[in-house]
């Protein structure tokens, strides 16, 4: 049988894969932005796998949620992008130092 | 080794490669496409966690719409590539150490000894009338409902901001405004001229 710790050690994995991603991708917005999805994702697979063993649907009902903010966030996240590159030509994060004061 | 198991590793082993991939390729589609196999076998663990209303529902919205707006979003930005690979080799030995020590944190707590099956025993598989989207409903729309009001709120913002952020006044572009066609008198087009007959 599949136990409770091998769905969490999975999420680790992917959280950690995505953690090492934001560090070494950290000049391409684009990429940081997969990364949280990729993050998010396995902040879900946590819940899912605690809503089977618990057998309770109430972590079911959070991973909606947290599907809906996501998609929220990369729909906003690139409308920003979008608007960033029409008016720096660059999606380079080292380039968005205009707000240094 | 059950043919349950088997597929739990085979669907995490694609899913953890895929993402290493999605982290170090060169090309931002391939990195969004391999973040499709991964939220793909991911599905695939969350139906065998009987989760097949949310596993379904990862495909269509992320595979179907997110990812999608990702790959048009990538395609539409002409970037320079080089630029952006810019510092990955020196940025590669710190973002391993990271990740490394949060795994081994991680496994230590969320280990075998913590949660494994001699803590929290498998349960039993779910009946064959069992329906899991019913179950998920009569939770969301009972004990949850304000909460789902709120999502419904927050998707409606974000689709306004979204629009709202990129739309854009070109000069020169032709469009459609209702008020000045409903504000058009007969006097402001037409003109009637007299003018005597003429002979041909």
């Amino acid at each position: 049988m599949i136990s409770l710790s091998e769905y969490l050690v999975v999420g680790a994995l992917l959280f950690v894969i995505s953690v090492a991603g934001i560090f070494i991708n950290r000049k391409n917005l684009l990429i940081l932005l997969m990364c949280i999805e990729l993050m998010l994702l396995a902040v879900n697979i946590n819940f899912v796998a605690f809503s089977h063993f618990l057998g309770d649907v109430t972590g079911q009902v959070f991973v909606f949620f947290v599907l809906t903010v996501a998609a929220a966030e990369a729909a906003i996240g690139l409308a920003i992008l979008i608007v960033l590159f029409r008016n720096r030509r660059s999606i380079d994060v080292d380039d968005l130092d205009s707000l240094k004061g | 080794m059950s043919f349950e198991k088997f597929l739990f590793y085979l669907f995490a082993l694609i899913a953890v490669a895929a993402a290493l991939m999605v982290i170090t390729r060169r090309n931002p589609v391939h990195s969004a496409l391999f973040l499709v196999v991964v939220f793909f076998n991911v599905a695939g663990l969350w139906m065998l966690a009987e989760a097949e209303f949310l596993a379904i529902s990862l495909v269509l919205v992320y595979v179907g719409a997110v990812m999608v707006l990702f790959l048009f979003v990538i395609m539409m930005l002409d970037v320079d590539l080089a630029a952006l690979r810019a510092g990955f080799i020196k940025h590669l030995p710190v973002g391993i150490l990271v990740a490394a020590v949060m795994l081994v944190e991680m496994v230590a707590v969320l280990g075998p000894s913590n949660f494994g099956l001699a803590r929290f025993p498998a349960p039993e598989p779910a009946p064959a009338d069992y329906n899991n989207t019913a179950e998920l409903g009569l939770s969301l729309f009972t004990e949850h409902l304000y909460a789902l009001e709120i999502a419904a709120v927050i998707l409606l913002v974000a689709m306004i901001a979204a629009i709202g952020l990129t739309l854009r006044k070109r000069p020169g572009t032709k469009r459609q405004v209702v008020s000045h066609q409903h504000r058009v008198r007969k006097r402001d087009r037409l003109k009637v001229i007299k003018m005597p007959a003429e002979e041909k």
